[in-house]
């Protein structure tokens, strides 16, 4: 696979990743917020996965699904094109970030749009799109109730399905009162429910005022040429009803064949997102409005974008275009849960994001993303439609070791490990001269604080002293007395 | 053009070229035929139980649900229920002969309109296509019947809900939409949009914690018509 064909127009900060972490886990308002978050998602979907028996097997169904609709994309993508246009939308076939940020400002212009309302959508995160927008005098905005937050603070979601999962109460509360400046000042927040209230009283008059919507597309129904989104608040349904104009943002991996597939999905969807069994809104657009209609938009346009993804059919990262953006992984990651979204540096966090930032942006500029698991396996446990992900990021480590963009001195220790590991006799008197040694210094500590080059290992945690020899002693030991036994 | 340098990259990544006539002729097979995978067993169950699977998933999803015996009998539920909210007694309703062939002069301080939802609405009526006892979701096609504003807009949505039309599985929901529907447009059976809803509008985006009512209805009422003898017998 070549390197990714087009650069991101979003600014990766991937590269700072260490950097990124550090500052993020000595934040005492992020590690408040990811404490408050974590374990309410956790619970969630153990609950709703526990009411369904057959959650399991419809995980099997969910990756064969997305694995015959992949292997069959092509033929499916110009079924789901014929059947848009049949219902009088139009389809448009983006290459790059680039061409879709321009098919999207040429339908806003063409609809003489002053502003466009837009429900969630990560792949508009990923073109930038309201950066674009904004540079030639349209105003997006957001009505996700976190997208809204978040473009508020001028910063980027920090999760895939909770934008603002990063914030407390109190950064709401200090948003609302600066940026809404035209209600009372000592206004009191005595609830959450006031801070929904009045970004719901915000958005109404937006929402009407809007010339174009835009939405992201959980799904596409070659079938039926539908578009498909899932929400909670039904902020995506009036952006897409209301204004005249509904544009839809779809990776071209978002493609299944009939509604009973996508049906299928959807039971995975919200179980391993939100842990509900369904979301509120489940919604299932074909086309323009219809003669006699009393609602609806008049031009329906779909942004088909590859952005990257036909680039990793037929690698080894081809699983991870399975993905249905239900954030599981990034709920169950103890790298995540321990530094947030922002630290990844891009538009996609956690697992899913250590694998899919290096095919979309190029592992030069996100090879930490990869590094930065401890392998414990629990994104894949909880993947609906179980991609690899641990071993998806085992491949991207050892693409970043072949292409020699691992530092130096990280090379050089692996080869010198490498030569020992190579010659038992001598690796085990080392091991055992290591040990020896250590025990030796520590027998009246239990614990190092403290231990000289390996400083950084010592700093966030404490080395227990060794005991009883090295683990090949051990085994040798027990062996023998087992023989004995015998 | 992208359209060809897309699937072009794609049939080099799966390492082929266009499909063979043969082979799509199988996947055309395959979306006329839908296959229907694994169907949760929860909603394979006798009719009344399939109505009660759908009221309690109704109500654990934040909805509330009044059975009532016939048409007629949809006036007095609604006074009453508006009543006991605090609710005006003045709704939207969607323009369906259905609801507007009620006699409604049996409570004669209710105001309504036959319209679409607009945007200072508190109070809407809307009729469902069916309903899915599996997760007690409604499905609302829209139709010059069936505005989809109705749906959002109002603070207090609610539907009628046939007995006859609830369904176990989404998937025979599907099934009475492509049995039943036709679209002048496009010949097929899908409408321009197919809602499917699941309990009153809510948002968990501030510290995860849910609250209800964030963009659309705060509040979703269900009247349940019991017109399938099937589904009271033993209830």
């Amino acid at each position: 696979m070549a390197g990714p064909s087009q650069d991101s127009p979003v600014l990766a900060t991937s590269p700072q990743f260490k950097e990124n972490a550090r500052r993020a886990m000595a934040d005492p308002g992020l590690q408040k917020a990811l404490t408050t978050a974590k374990g309410a998602f956790l619970q969630r979907r153990a609950a709703a996965v526990g009411r369904l028996p057959e959650f399991e097997r419809l995980r099997e169904i969910g990756r064969d699904i997305k694995n015959h609709a992949i292997a069959n994309l092509d033929f499916y993508l110009e079924t789901y094109a014929t059947n848009v246009e049949r219902a009088g939308g139009k389809v448009h076939w983006c290459s790059t970030p680039d061409e879709a940020r321009a098919a999207v400002l040429k339908i806003c212009r063409d609809a003489g749009a002053r502003t466009v309302t837009k429900g969630k959508s990560m792949i508009s995160e990923e073109l930038g799109i309201n950066d674009h927008l904004e540079r030639h005098s349209i105003a997006p905005i957001e009505t996700d109730l976190g997208e809204y937050i978040i473009q508020l603070r001028k910063e980027t979601p920090s999760h895939i399905i909770a934008p603002a999962f990063h914030l407390n109460r109190e950064d709401w509360e200090e948003s609302f009162r600066q940026m809404h400046t035209d209600l009372p000042k000592d206004r009191v927040f005595h609830e959450r429910r006031d801070l929904l209230t009045e970004a719901r009283s915000r958005l109404r008059g937006k929402f009407l005022a809007a010339d174009v919507g835009i939405t992201g597309a959980n799904f596409l129904i070659a079938e039926t040429g539908s578009s498909v989104i899932v929400t909670n608040e039904g902020n995506g349904d009036l952006t897409q009803t209301l204004p005249r104009v509904h544009i839809a943002l779809a990776s071209i991996e978002k493609c299944v064949p009939t509604l009973e597939d996508a049906t299928s999905l959807l039971r995975l969807l919200a179980r391993s997102a939100t842990g509900q069994d369904f979301s509120v809104y489940t919604t299932f657009s074909t086309g323009v409005r219809r003669e006699g209609d009393l609602d609806g938009p008049q031009e329906y346009h779909v942004v088909l974008i590859d952005g990257g993804r036909s680039d990793m059919i037929g690698t080894e990262f081809q699983d991870m275009l399975r993905c249905i953006r239900c954030a599981a992984c990034m709920n169950h990651c103890p790298v995540y849960g321990a530094t947030g979204g922002h630290a990844y540096g891009w538009v996609y966090p956690g697992p899913m994001g250590a694998v899919l930032t290096p095919s979309l942006i190029g592992v030069e500029k996100s090879g930490h993303l990869p590094n930065a698991s401890t392998f414990c396996g629990r994104c894949e446990s909880v993947c609906p439609v179980k991609i690899p992900l641990p071993n998806l990021m085992r491949h991207w480590r050892e693409r970043e070791f072949e292409r020699h963009l691992r530092p130096g001195a990280l090379r050089t220790n692996l080869d010198i490990w490498a030569w020992f590991a190579k010659r038992p006799g001598l690796y085990r008197a080392a091991t055992r001269l290591a040990i020896g040694t250590l025990g030796l210094f520590g027998r009246n500590k239990g614990a190092f604080r403290k231990l000289p080059l390996a400083g950084g290992w010592t700093e966030g945690r404490d080395l227990p002293v060794p005991q009883g020899g090295t683990f090949m002693a051990q085994y040798k030991k027990r062996q023998r007395a087992e023989a004995l036994r015998r | 053009m992208s359209k060809d340098a897309i699937l072009g990259a794609i049939r080099r990544g799966l390492r082929r070229g266009e499909l063979p006539e043969d082979q799509k002729a199988m996947l055309r097979a395959r979306m006329a035929a839908p296959p229907r995978h694994l169907i949760p067993a929860r909603s394979r169950v006798s009719r009344p139980e399939q109505i009660a699977l759908f009221v309690a998933n109704i109500e654990k999803e934040f909805g509330s649900v009044e059975r009532i015996p016939d048409l007629d009998a949809v006036p007095a539920a609604i006074a009453d229920y508006l009543a006991a909210q605090n609710q005006p007694p003045r709704f939207a309703m969607a323009p369906n002969p259905e609801l507007q062939g009620i006699d409604w002069s049996s409570r004669p301080m209710l105001q309504f309109e036959a319209r679409k939802g607009l945007p200072d609405d508190v109070v809407s009526l809307q009729s469902a296509f069916a309903a899915i006892a599996e997760t007690g979701t409604l499905m609302l096609p829209s139709a010059p019947i069936r505005p989809t504003t109705l749906n959002l807009l109002p603070d207090v949505a609610m539907v009628l809900v046939r007995a006859s039309r609830i369904v176990g599985a989404y998937e025979e929901a599907w099934d009475l939409l492509r049995a039943e529907q036709k679209d002048a447009l496009t010949g097929g059976f899908m409408p321009r949009n197919v809602m499917l809803v699941t309990g009153p509008s809510r948002s968990a985006d501030i510290e995860q914690t849910l609250e209800l009512g964030a963009h659309g209805p705060r509040m979703l009422h269900v009247l349940l018509l019991d017109d399938d003898p099937a589904a009271l017998a033993g209830s």
